[in-house]
């Protein structure tokens, strides 16, 4: 019997999901959560296989958002389908933002990276606060979209949908070509890699630069989809934590990991904090989690159930298929 | 633009920057020992303020008195927080792991200090913080000169343990490399735990003295710990006398930008040196050239 394979499956029901579920408390939830999957799809392509964790994922997810709040209000142009089209211009243009940062901030090694991506981020959200055209602390108010009732998130659903199945085959594509194995060798040693004939500068701003592609579609979509963005919420320090530790609960590197721990711990967020007005009670729940996951777990969920499913299956086939030395020798007389 | 007023951000920079350079060293020191960045350093130093807070406002005791509990109380939750979860962490993303582990002790720390102090602002009290004394033809806060000086007492005794003390040699020893350190006899694990309760240590009075000069709650740790890790990678990771610099640096960037030019650019004005100074010297200012990393 051939299994389906996951992904099949996967775009099956998620494809489903808003013709099923119709109420727009639910489907805004779900687009949160194809949002976050697919910035944690993107970030894990560079840092988790270049080992580079990167913690300014939101300047390009902020960029993003920009892009299409000052194009379309400057261009007059009014709220609705067509500002779909400047989804992909965010992404754009948060690609162009990338290209300098790496170069600076690849400069050095990881662990001063993963600062210096903090201290890039923290410039970006001052500036957009400071900053005459971005608004200032006020923030910018997008066109009113017409749409009416339960069908207004259906387009944006479907739109986050097509951005994360980019942003999956594009980190399945790169996880397969040889640059992927060069980001891979980088993670392991990076001299080393060097040494091998890697040129691990190139190979490094390009990985960055793509990943940050993805994120700043979805900020733009972010931006479209609420209407309104303010500079604290879309360059905001916690979404470059939950976008690394969603790659982390799920499986650092893998292709399925940060899919899976978006889908747990973006969906998770968004209804404890639509159900629990309580900040405080749910910041302790998640980083108790956070903690037992990272601790018991540390190479993710999805690691994690494979070995536990491999084992069982060793357990099961253990009588029968496989060979014990004393059977092998006792045939052998 | 007027020299008092650059006399007063030398001033202050000296000043407060020598606090800040006290709670990055404990940052720096943590992590040249263990290579393990402590984001919680920032919410622990909020942590330390509010402990001050409760003993002087509920118990009436002097906020300096009152680090005599507070500093150990703080070494104490160093000492736990390693045992119990740092140390735990092994194998080649230990670093990154550590990053994830003490987010996640601060977001736990964030949601209790919330649940009990509410999120409203507050700043310690005390006739030190509210009177003022002239220098240089500036009025500035008793507790801004206590602070300096309550930062260069421990400061000063940090480095007479790490450069006087045979503890304190098996702690450099462990900073220069650590395979080396163990094999000589040094029990490195048993420093890495003193480290840490250290560095969260300082935070106790790091916290008393910010605490003082700004108002604060528990959201304030990450502009805190945003400043903290660019004193050390500015320094250079792991270089105590970096942190030093660095952390005075800091305060007097910021401070002069917002004389010379607008305070609205003075907070980010440090990052931009950042930014300049790594991408001419990638080791930061005192850091030692990256050794292969594996």
């Amino acid at each position: 019997m051939k299994q389906t394979p996951w992904w099949v499956l996967a775009i099956v029901v998620f494809t489903l999901f808003p013709l099923v579920v119709t109420n727009p408390f639910w489907t805004t939830i779900a687009i949160f959560t194809l949002i976050y999957m697919g910035c944690a799809t993107s970030w894990n392509m560079f840092s988790g296989y270049s080992g580079y964790v990167s913690l300014g994922t939101a300047i390009f997810y902020g960029c993003g958002a920009y892009t299409m709040a000052l194009i379309s209000i400057h261009s007059h142009m009014p709220g609705g389908a067509e500002q779909f089209l400047l989804v992909p211009v965010g992404g754009l243009v948060s690609m162009v933002i990338a290209v300098p940062l790496g170069a600076v901030a690849l400069r050095v090694r990881r662990h001063t990276f993963v600062v210096i991506t903090i201290a890039f981020f923290f410039v970006f959200q001052l500036a957009a606060i400071n900053a005459n055209f971005t608004g200032g602390p006020a923030g910018l108010s997008l066109q009113l979209i017409g749409w009416q009732g339960n069908s207004y998130n259906t387009p944006f659903y479907y739109v986050a949908l097509a951005i994360l199945v980019f942003a999956v085959v594009l980190s399945a594509l790169v996880r397969r070509s040889r640059f992927g194995l060069q980001l891979l060798a980088i993670r392991d040693d990076e001299d080393r890699a060097l040494g091998l004939g890697v040129k691990v500068k190139a190979v490094k701003l390009t990985g960055y630069t793509l990943s940050a592609f993805t994120v700043g579609m979805m900020g733009a979509l972010y931006a479209m989809f609420l209407g309104q963005i303010y500079p604290q919420f879309v360059f905001d320090p916690v979404f470059d934590v939950t976008v690394a530790l969603m790659a982390f609960l799920g499986g650092f590197g893998t292709l399925l990991g940060p899919l899976v721990g978006g889908l747990i711990l973006e969906s998770s967020q968004q209804w404890l904090t639509a159900t629990y007005s309580n900040g405080s009670l749910y910041l302790i729940l998640f980083g108790a989690l956070f903690l037992v996951v990272v601790l018991f777990m540390p190479q993710g969920i999805v690691v994690k159930v494979k070995d536990m499913w491999m084992k069982r299956s060793l357990k099961a086939s253990d009588d029968s298929s496989i060979p014990t030395p004393a059977t092998v020798t006792g045939g052998a007389k | 633009m007027n020299s008092s007023a650059l006399i007063h951000a030398i001033i202050d920079g000296v000043l407060t920057g020598s606090v800040y350079a006290l709670m990055a060293t404990g940052l720096t020191l943590v992590f040249g020992v263990m290579d393990i960045i402590n984001l919680a350093q920032g919410i622990l130093v909020i942590l330390g303020a509010y402990l001050s807070y409760t003993l002087s406002v509920h118990f009436g005791v002097d906020l300096f008195v009152g680090l005599i509990f507070t500093i150990p109380t703080l070494f104490v939750v160093g000492v736990v927080i390693e045992r119990l979860f740092v140390a735990r962490l092994k194998g080649p993303e230990r670093t990154a792991m550590s990053i994830l582990v003490t987010y996640a002790i601060s977001l736990v720390i964030e949601g209790i200090l919330n649940e009990v102090y509410s999120i409203n602002q507050v700043q310690l009290q005390a006739w030190y913080v509210n009177r003022s004394f002239l220098i240089f033809g500036i009025y500035l806060p008793y507790i801004y000169l206590l602070g300096f000086i309550l930062a260069a007492v421990l400061l000063g005794s940090l480095y007479f343990m790490l450069y006087r003390t045979r503890f304190g040699a098996s702690i450099r020893a462990s900073l220069s490399d650590q395979t080396a350190a163990a094999l000589v006899g040094i029990d490195t694990k048993r420093v890495a735990t003193i480290c840490f309760g250290i560095g969260v240590a300082v935070t106790a009075a790091g916290g008393m003295i910010y605490g003082a000069t700004n108002a604060f709650n528990a959201s304030t740790s990450y502009d805190l710990i945003s400043r903290l890790l660019t004193i050390i990678v500015l320094g250079g990771m792991g270089s105590l006398g970096g942190a030093l610099v660095a952390g005075i640096l800091m305060v007097m960037i910021g401070d002069v930008v917002a004389v010379v030019w607008s305070p609205i650019w003075s907070s980010m004005s440090f990052f931009v040196v950042l930014v300049i100074v790594l991408s001419l010297r990638p080791q930061g200012l005192f850091g030692k050239q990256s050794a292969r990393v594996a």
